[in-house]
Formats: structure tokens, sequence, C-alpha cells
């Protein structure tokens, strides 16, 4: 693992250890903004950055902090960089901001951020852990983007609602709906809808990776005898 | 359950979960009639709907988990699930809620779970919360009952308005709804007005609404049936309608005119139907004698509380899906003692 080259850290953080869908970190943000996808969106680029930042930091100061005190100093540097992103939406996306509210201050108790920390930036070199926040962060975004969407198409019938208050007035082309006669099923939008859909998420990149497992074991068999070895890690 | 001592020959029952089911739709019959005859034919148009769809569902479903699919249907435990829903559904309801509804509560909350005999609540339920929390408006249209209805629709206008949602010239949908009596009763409370009075409109019956306190006696006739038939024991619908019985007397005669009398809660609403045909749903309910006392007693206190001070006019389906996450807690501590355990052990 330790010496794993940075495509495989990149697949590691969109796939096979997807903060979301396989260590199901960082729940709490992830079921309460997901109502649509633009709040989905916003969470997961704040946490990206501080994702990213902490990584790098804690990377660097890996070798200066003593393992007794690591994670009061963690926390401090993962709460330092989750207020300056908080001043810094509130500075420039207020009604982002003001939408996710809580949830931007809670990105410091965000069991992924402090897990990447004590995982991996505290025993790696700058760089890797910098792919590697990078990576385990746009695997969070694109998890809480596509819930955001599937939540929002199934309750308001709408996408990329209210894109402008994020990406400006161009973004505003981005919205679609399904027009004004569709009833949307609010339960997709509360949070019951939450669990579901993430539930399905998840069933569906299991399923995906058994195919995935069958097809190469299939290839295996073609190719050489067939091995009695189970296929890839769960 | 209680095996009979019979003289010989024994000869074992053909598969008993088809006979059970089949049991259920013959007690649930009664009901369903007076429903249709009180409501009209969207009552049964939806049942036809629900079952249709819950059969195809359940076939999909097992089609895809690669299991034999006859055997699953007929034993008829989706029919059932189709018939409960179907009959809790305002009868003009569009046809797609229907359709989502029954296919949620067969999908979902049956095959994801595991199919029959596994699932931890109730299908039928499901569907119907799934439904009320996500269109509450289109769940809370009824039907006024047919002696109050000055326009009841025949078959073709009932299905075309499912259908298509448009209702025959000269009429509009706020010209033919009515609120349920609990509903009423509670709008009505709402604003502050007295039971002797508000009693007065010809909505009420002798104890519910007029039409609903007979569809109410129906299923206890049904519950009859069952309880005849030994497909369901006593204790959860005693204990259920008499833990209503004795919250609603008890409000009631502290203060008598902003509390309906106790027998309003058991004639209306979901509780007679609730208290034979779904809380005692043998999959989900508690299976020990003492839990199902617990289990009844409870989901009767947690109705009656939702439907004084929650937010929605009737709650048994919540109550009931609450107390099926219970369950096995109450199955866990209601175990009984093994002949010969010493009772000392016991908790």
């Amino acid at each position: 693992m330790a010496t794993s080259s940075y495509g495989r850290l990149i697949k590691e953080g969109l796939w096979s250890n997807n903060q979301a869908l396989v260590a199901l970190l960082g729940l709490c943000p992830l079921l309460a903004v997901t109502n649509t996808a633009v709040n989905g969106l916003g969470l997961g680029l704040a946490t990206l950055v501080v994702l990213t930042l902490s990584n790098a930091t804690i990377s660097i100061i890996r070798n200066w902090v003593r393992p007794e005190v690591r994670l009061p100093v963690f926390v401090l540097i993962i709460a330092s960089f989750v207020t300056a992103v908080e001043l810094s939406m509130m500075a420039w996306f207020y009604e982002l901001y003001r939408i996710l509210g809580i949830f931007i201050p809670l990105i410091v108790t965000n069991c992924t951020i402090i897990g990447r920390a004590e995982a991996f930036a505290s025993k790696n070199p700058l760089g890797r852990s910098l792919v590697d926040g990078l990576a385990m962060g746009l695997g969070f975004t694109l998890v809480l983007t596509a819930l955001g969407a599937m939540r929002e198409i199934i309750g308001l019938g709408t996408l990329f609602s209210q894109a402008d208050l994020m990406f400006g007035e161009v973004a505003a082309g981005l919205y679609m709906s399904l027009g004004e006669d569709f009833k949307g099923m609010l339960l997709a939008i509360l949070p019951p809808g939450a669990f579901i859909g993430l539930g399905f998420m998840i069933a569906l990149k299991n399923l995906i990776d058994k195919q995935l497992s069958r097809a190469r074991k299939a290839v295996a068999v073609a190719t050489t005898h067939p091995a009695p070895a189970a296929g890839g890690t769960a | 359950m209680r095996f009979l001592t019979i003289t010989s020959p024994h000869s074992a029952r053909p598969n008993s979960v088809t006979v059970t089911m089949l049991w259920v739709i013959v007690a649930l019959l009664p009901g369903a009639v007076a429903m249709t005859w009180y409501f009209g034919w969207g009552i049964a148009i939806h049942m036809l709907l629900a079952s249709i769809t819950a059969v195809v569902a359940e076939g999909l479903v097992l089609k895809l988990r690669r299991r034999p699919a006859l055997p699953a249907i007929q034993d008829l435990s989706a029919v059932v699930t189709a018939l409960l829903f179907a009959i809790a559904i305002p009868p003009l309801l569009p046809w797609w809620l229907t359709l989502l509804g029954t296919a949620f509560a067969i999908i979902v909350a049956k095959h994801l779970y595991g199919g029959i005999g596994y699932n931890p609540f109730n299908p039928a339920m499901v569907g119907y919360v799934l439904l009320l929390i996500s269109y509450p408006v289109e769940m809370t249209t009824w039907l006024p009952p047919i002696m109050l209805n000055q326009t009841p629709l025949d078959f073709a206008q009932t299905l075309h308005a499912i259908f298509t949602g448009s209702l025959p010239p000269g009429l509009s949908w706020d010209g033919i709804t009515m609120a349920t009596p609990l509903d009423e009763m509670r709008n009505q409370l709402n604003h502050n007005r007295m039971i002797s009075e508000i009693r007065q409109s010809p909505l009420w019956g002798d104890f519910g609404g007029l039409g609903w306190e007979w569809v109410g006696n129906w299923y206890l006739l049904g519950g009859a049936i069952l309880l005849y038939k030994r497909i369901i024991s006593w204790h959860i619908p005693v204990s259920m309608l008499g833990a209503v019985l004795v919250m609603a007397m008890l409000f009631h005669f502290l203060d008598q005119e902003s509390h309906p009398f106790g027998l309003f809660h058991i004639f209306s609403g979901g509780t007679l139907l609730g208290a034979f045909f779904i809380a005692t749903d043998p999959v989900t309910a508690s299976t020990t004698h003492r839990g199902q006392l617990i289990y009844g007693a409870c989901i009767g206190l947690i109705t009656y509380v939702i439907r004084r001070w929650g937010g929605y006019p009737d709650a048994v389906a919540f109550a009931v899906l609450l107390m099926n996450m219970a369950v096995p807690m109450i199955d866990y501590y209601t175990q009984p003692r093994v002949f010969g355990q010493q009772s000392s052990s016991n908790e």
C-alpha cells in the first residue's frame, strides 16, 4: 500500500476506497445537505479544499509532531482550515453559505478528514498526501453531487437549481426542469430519502464491482487453468 | 400456535401460507365490499390495480433474485399486501401513485430485506407511509360516504378520474371531496369548537363518521373470522384496541369537550383494520404472547398520541412501523421460559 503509485491513489479515492461509499465516513453532512445537486457540490468542494490542505500540512509536520499529541494537533489544523473556508464562503458565496449553514463549520467533525490525516498523511510524504487528499475529496464530492442530483430530480423534478449561487449568472443555464406538472416525491428530499438513496448507490457500486470481478475471473479462467483463489478484495 | 389433538388419520394441510393468505383475503372481503359500497368503485379499481402491480413486481424481483417466481406468487402474500394497501388509500387516488406505492412495498420493503418471512416492516404500511409523506394532498383527498354524496360517480367516471385526473363536467375536486372524520374532528377542534357543537353536523354517526363506522364493523367481522380460524391470536387486537380505548377514555373524562368519546377512536380511521389485519401480520409482529400484548398496547398508545398531538390525522400506519422496529427487542425480553428451566435464572 505504501509503495503504490499515484494512479493507484486516485483510483482508491474515487472508487475502491471511496470515503462515502466504501468507508461510509462523513455520513452526517452527506445525508443532511444533499437535497439538491448544488448543495451537495458546494459542501463537497468545501470538504475537498479542507481535506487537501489539511493532508498537505499534516504531511509536512508529520516528523515533528510527537505521537502522543498528534490528534489534538490534527484537529487544530483541520479546524483552522475549516474556519478559513467558512470565512471565504461567507465572503464570496454568501447565499450558498446560508443554505449550507451549520454544515460548513461541521466539516471539522467529518471523519473522512481526520481519518485520512491519521491513516495516510501522517505516514506519507507531501506529494502523495496531496494527491490522496485531492482524490478522496473528489470521490466524496462526486458522491455528494450524484446523491444530491438524484434526490433533486425525484423530489423536486429539477436539476442544478440555484446553480447561479455558486458559479455566477452563467450557470443559470444549467438549470433543468421536468416541467411544472411534475409532482415530486417529497420523501426523496426528506432525510429518509437520503438514507434510501445512499443505500441504492452503495448497492449499485457493489453490483458493478461484482460484475467486474466476475468478468476478470472469466478472463483468468479462459487464459489459465481455473484458480481456486478469490478475486479482488471487497 | 396451538396444536389441536385430533384423532387419526393425521393429514398435513397443503401449503399453509396460501391457505392463511386466502383466509385473510376472505376476512377482508366484508370490509372491502362495504368500502366500495360507501365510497364508490374507486376502492375496487385500486384493489385490482394494486394486486396486478404487486404480482408483477413480485415476479420481476424474484426473477432478478434468480428464485422460482411461481410458488411465491401462488402464496398470495403479495396480493394481501396489495389489498391492504388499496383499502387504506383514497378512492380517487391517481393510478400511478397506487403503482408507485405497491411497487415500493413489494420491491423495497419486502424483497430488499429478503422476501416473505424476512421483512422487518409491514410492506403495505411502508407503501402507504411513503405516499402519505410524499403526496400529502392526494392522500388526504377522500370522498364523502354514499349517503352524504350529492354527486356519486359511476364506474366509468371513477375510472376516468383515476386514470386521467379529470372529473365529469360541472364537478370540481373541492366540490366532491371531503375530509375523513378524523381529519374533520381535528380541524374543528383546532378551531376551538366543542365536541357537542361539532357533532351536530350530519357527518357523524353513533360513534365515528357516518358510513365509516359501518366499515369498521365489517372489519370487526373479518377479524372475528380470522380469530375463529386461529389465523391470528387475540393478543394483538385486544391489547391495541384496549390501549386506544383506555387513552381516549382517560382524556375524554378529563375534558369531555375537547376529546371525543373513546369509541370514536376505535371506529375512525384505520384502527379496526389495523388491529385485526395490519398489526397482526405474522412476519412483522412479535411472536410471543406476552410480547404481542406489549406490541399491541404500544401501537394503540402511539396511535392515540400521534392522533391527539401529532401532525397527521391518522397514525395507525406510523404506529405499526415504529413498533415493527421494536419487535426484535420485545421478542428478546419476552422469551417464554423453557419447561424445566429455573425461574430464578430468568429476568
